[in-house]
C-alpha cells in the first residue's frame, strides 16, 4: 500500500500555506510508517507527477474557499473532490488538478482522494499563518492521522520532549 | 469600430494573465497584456538573513522553484564577491539544466502542443500510415505501428468516457488546425511518451537537489551536498551513474522526437513563421559557470538588437556592468505608485496603487522592465540567437538541422529570419533543449572528473561585512533572463527585487508608452473566429507564460475562459 499526504499552498501568503504547515506539524508530532509518504507540494504542478503516480490514496491538505466562516475546517471525499478543484482559490489548484487529470490519462490515478480544507482568515503577504488558523494545526494534524488510521495505517505519536 | 476580445485566464495551468485584443478586419489592431495579481513577495524578504532568501524565493512560483533559488544565492554571492567551489557550480549546473529540460518538454508537449494538434482528429489517424510517415523522419523506437494503434485505442477509450479531462479546453475542429489525422496521432503519441520522459529530468533534480519539488541543497557559497564516494547517504558514484542513465534517455527523446516534431510542425504551419515577431531586441545572459568566479560559461549570452546577429553585445561575467547598469523598471502603466520615472532594481519600489483597467493608463500588476530604455524579448529564442551570434557550435548545428528538416518537409528553403515568429519561439526552445541535454552530459562528466581528482569541496562560508553591499544574481532560466537584486546592510536584507522572465515578456507599455513583447507580437495576427481566438493563444503560449511568478498569487474567483465583448 502506498499512501500520500500532500500539503499544498503558497507559504508566502499566510493562510494559503496551511497545507504545508500542517504536514510539517504532522511530521514533528507523529511517527508514520514507510508506506506513508509526506510531500510538501508547495505551489508546483507537473513536478509532482512522478511522486503522485500510482498511489492507493492521497490525502490533500489545502486552503479552500468553502463559503464558511474563516478558519472553518471542511473534509471532502468522493464526488465532492472535483468541486474542490473548481473553487480555484489559487493557481496551484489548477496545477494539481492537471496532474491528477494527467494521471487519469496514464492510468496511474490514485485509488482515492480526501481533501482536508481550511477556509483562510488571511491571504496577506506573510510567512506566518493568521493566529486563528495557526491554532488549528494540532486539530488538522489529528484529522490527517484519523484519516490514515481509517485507511488501516498504524500511526504512532512522538514522545513529548521532557 | 472593431471587436474586442478578452481572454482571461490565458494559460492552461498557472493562470492569471489577461490579454485584450482589438480586432479590425480579421486582424489584431491593438493588444494589452495584463497581470491580474499583485506580487509582494519582495517585501517579505526585508529584514531577513540573506542566507535564507533562496528558500523563500523558491516559493514565489509553482513552476520554476529552483531558478529562484539559484538566482537568489548568486545575488548574495555577488554582493559579497564570493567564489563558489567547482563542484558546487557543476552540481548547480546539472540541476539548472535538468530543470530547464523538464520545463521545455512539458511546455511544448503538455502546455502548448494542443494549440496546434487536434486530439479529436488523431482518432481518425491510420496507425500504419502514421508509422510510415514517422519512419521517414526519425528512428525513435516509440514510432511503431503497434504503438500508434495502442495510443489510438487508449485515446478512444478516454474520449469515449465523455471525460476529456486534461483535453477539455482544446479548440478541437478549429479552422486554424491544419495537421492531418496521422500527424495528429503522431503528436498525441509523443505527448504521452513525453509524460514518461519528463520524469527522468525531474528525477535528476530530485537526486541532486536532495528533494523535489523544492530543492534543499542550495546555499550561499555553494551547495550542501556532501560528496563521499563510499557513503550511502550522500552523493555517491551509484547515484551519479543513475543520473547518467537518465541523461541518456532524455538525450534520445530530445534528438529523435522533440527536434523532429518541432521541424514537422514548423513545416505544416509555415505561415506562422510570418506571425508573432513583436519585439526583436533580444536579451539573454550567459549561464553554466565553469570557474569559481563566474567569468567563464558553457553557454554564452548577450544582447541582440533588432535581430542583428553581427551586432551582438556579449554579457561576459557575473560582474558584467553592461547588464547591471542597463536594467530599469517602469510603473507608468502598472498598478504601483510611480512618478519617479523608470527605476533601477536596487532602487525599485513596490507600492500598490490599483485603478480600474485603463486602456491608456494603468492596467497591469506587472512592471515594465527595459534594457537601456527599450523593451526586450527574453527566452529560448533570445538565448539561441545570442549563442548563434557568438558562434556556439552545438547551437548552430541544431538550429540549422531544424530549419533544414522543416524546409525539406515544406519543399522550400526556410531562412534563419523565420525564427522571428511564433513558431520560431517553439523551434528555438527545442534547439535550446538539445544544446542543454548535451551540456547536461558535459557537466556530469566535469563533476565526475573533478571528484576523481580528489576535490570534494562544495561550500565556501559567506561572511557579511558591516555596512551596505549590493549584488545582482542572474540566471538564464527556461523562460529567459531572471535576475535577483539584493541590497544588504549589516547582514540583513534592506531591498530585494526579482525581475523575472515573464515580467520582461508580459510587460505592459513602458515609460515611453512602447508596448511589451506579448503586446507587440500580437499585432496583425489573423483571427479566424473572434469567439474562439486560438491564434492569440498560440502566440502568447509560444512565450511560455508563467504569470504566477510575474505577479502575486491572489485571486479568489474562477472566471470564464473567454469573454467576448463587442465594442
Amino acid at each position: 500500500m502506498r499512501i500520500i499526504v500532500l500539503g499544498v499552498g503558497n507559504i508566502l501568503l499566510s493562510d494559503e500555506g496551511v497545507g504545508v504547515r500542517t504536514i510539517e506539524k504532522l511530521q514533528r508530532d507523529f511517527i508514520l510508517p514507510a508506506e506513508v509518504e509526506v510531500i510538501d507540494g508547495g505551489t508546483t504542478g507537473m513536478e509532482m507527477l512522478e511522486d503522485l503516480a500510482g498511489a492507493d490514496h492521497i490525502v490533500i491538505v489545502d486552503a479552500v474557499r468553502s463559503g464558511q466562516a474563516p478558519a472553518s475546517i471542511v473534509k471532502l471525499t468522493g464526488d465532492q473532490v472535483p468541486v474542490f478543484f473548481r473553487t480555484k482559490l489559487s493557481p496551484h489548484q489548477i496545477g494539481l488538478s492537471d496532474v491528477l487529470a494527467t494521471l487519469e490519462l496514464t492510468g496511474e490515478a490514485p485509488g482515492g482522494i480526501t481533501v482536508i480544507g481550511v477556509e483562510p482568515a488571511s491571504l496577506e503577504t506573510a510567512i506566518e499563518l493568521s493566529p486563528q488558523v495557526e491554532a488549528l494545526l494540532p486539530e488538522l494534524a489529528e484529522l490527517v492521522v484519523a484519516e490514515l488510521r481509517q485507511l488501516g495505517v498504524a500511526v504512532g505519536r512522538m514522545a513529548k520532549a521532557a | 469600430m472593431g471587436k474586442r476580445i478578452t481572454i482571461d485566464p490565458i494559460t492552461r495551468i498557472e493562470g492569471h494573465l489577461r490579454v485584450d485584443c482589438e480586432v479590425n478586419g480579421g486582424k489584431v489592431s491593438k493588444a494589452w497584456a495584463s497581470g491580474q495579481m499583485w506580487r509582494g513577495v519582495e517585501q517579505i524578504l526585508l529584514g531577513h538573513d540573506p542566507r535564507d532568501a533562496w528558500a523563500i524565493t523558491q516559493r514565489i512560483c509553482g513552476v520554476c522553484t529552483t531558478v529562484h533559488a539559484v538566482a537568489s544565492v548568486r545575488a548574495v554571492e555577488n554582493a559579497l564577491q564570493m567564489e563558489v567551489p567547482l563542484n558546487a557550480q557543476y552540481i548547480r549546473n546539472l540541476i539548472i539544466t535538468a530543470h530547464a529540460i523538464h520545463d521545455h518538454i512539458v511546455h511544448f508537449y503538455h502546455l502548448s502542443a494542443l494549440d496546434w494538434v487536434d486530439v479529436t482528429s488523431a482518432l481518425k489517424g491510420d496507425p500504419a500510415k502514421t508509422a510510415s510517415l514517422a519512419g521517414g523522419l526519425s528512428n525513435w523506437n516509440g514510432n511503431s505501428r503497434q504503438e500508434f494503434t495502442k495510443v489510438k485505442e487508449r485515446l478512444a477509450g478516454f474520449v469515449g468516457t465523455g471525460q476529456l479531462g486534461i483535453f477539455t479546453n482544446g479548440y478541437w475542429g478549429h479552422p486554424a488546425m491544419k495537421l492531418s489525422p496521422e500527424v495528429n496521432l503522431l503528436a498525441v503519441t509523443h505527448y504521452l511518451q513525453a509524460l514518461e520522459v519528463q520524469r527522468y529530468a525531474n528525477k535528476i533534480v530530485a537526486v541532486l537537489g536532495s528533494k523535489s519539488p523544492h530543492i534543499q541543497n542550495m546555499a550561499v557559497g555553494g551547495v550542501s551536498n556532501p560528496i563521499a564516494l563510499d557513503s550511502q547517504s550522500v552523493l555517491t558514484i551509484e547515484r551519479l551513474l543513475a543520473v547518467k542513465e537518465w541523461i541518456d534517455k532524455l538525450n534520445d527523446f530530445i534528438k529523435n522526437v522533440y527536434l523532429v516534431d518541432i521541424a514537422a510542425i514548423g513545416a505544416f504551419y509555415a505561415d506562422w513563421t510570418a506571425i508573432g515577431a513583436g519585439v526583436t531586441d533580444y536579451l539573454s545572459v550567459p549561464d553554466l559557470p565553469l570557474d569559481t568566479k563566474g567569468t567563464q560559461f558553457a553557454l554564452p549570452g548577450g544582447y541582440v538588437k533588432g535581430g542583428n546577429l553581427a551586432g551582438v553585445k556579449p554579457i561576459k561575467s557575473f560582474n558584467d556592468a553592461y547588464f547591471r547598469d542597463g536594467v530599469e523598471e517602469s510603473v507608468k502603466h502598472s498598478w504601483y505608485k510611480g512618478g519617479k520615472g523608470a527605476l533601477h532594481p536596487y532602487k525599485g519600489e513596490t507600492e500598490p496603487d490599483y485603478t480600474d483597467f485603463q486602456d491608456n493608463g494603468k492596467y497591469s500588476w506587472v512592471k515594465s522592465p527595459t534594457f537601456y530604455s527599450k523593451p526586450a524579448q527574453v527566452g529560448p529564442l533570445s538565448r539561441v540567437l545570442a549563442m548563434a551570434a557568438q558562434n556556439h557550435k552545438p547551437t548552430l548545428k541544431y538550429l540549422t538541422g531544424v530549419l533544414d528538416t522543416a524546409g525539406s518537409l515544406a519543399n522550400t528553403k526556410i531562412p534563419l529570419t523565420a525564427v522571428h515568429s511564433t513558431i520560431g519561439r517553439h523551434a528555438a526552445r527545442a534547439v535550446s533543449c538539445a544544446v542543454q541535454v548535451d551540456e547536461l552530459a558535459n557537466q556530469w562528466q566535469l563533476l565526475v572528473d573533478n571528484i576523481g581528482k580528489g576535490d570534494t569541496k562544495t561550500f565556501n562560508k559567506p561572511v557579511f561585512p558591516k555596512g551596505e553591499v549590493s549584488g545582482v544574481g542572474f540566471h538564464e532560466a527556461p523562460r529567459g533572463v531572471l535576475s535577483h537584486w539584493v541590497v544588504i546592510k549589516d547582514g540583513k536584507i534592506t531591498n530585494y527585487q526579482a525581475v523575472v522572465p515573464t515580467t520582461w515578456n508580459a510587460a505592459p507599455r513602458n515609460e515611453g508608452d512602447a508596448p511589451g513583447p506579448y503586446e507587440a507580437s500580437l499585432m496583425n495576427t489573423p483571427i479566424a473566429d473572434p469567439e474562439r481566438p486560438l491564434e492569440v493563444l498560440r502566440t502568447v503560449h509560444s512565450f511560455d507564460p508563467c504569470l504566477a511568478c510575474a505577479v502575486h498569487v491572489l485571486d479568489a474567483e474562477g472566471k470564464p475562459v473567454v469573454q467576448v465583448k463587442a465594442l
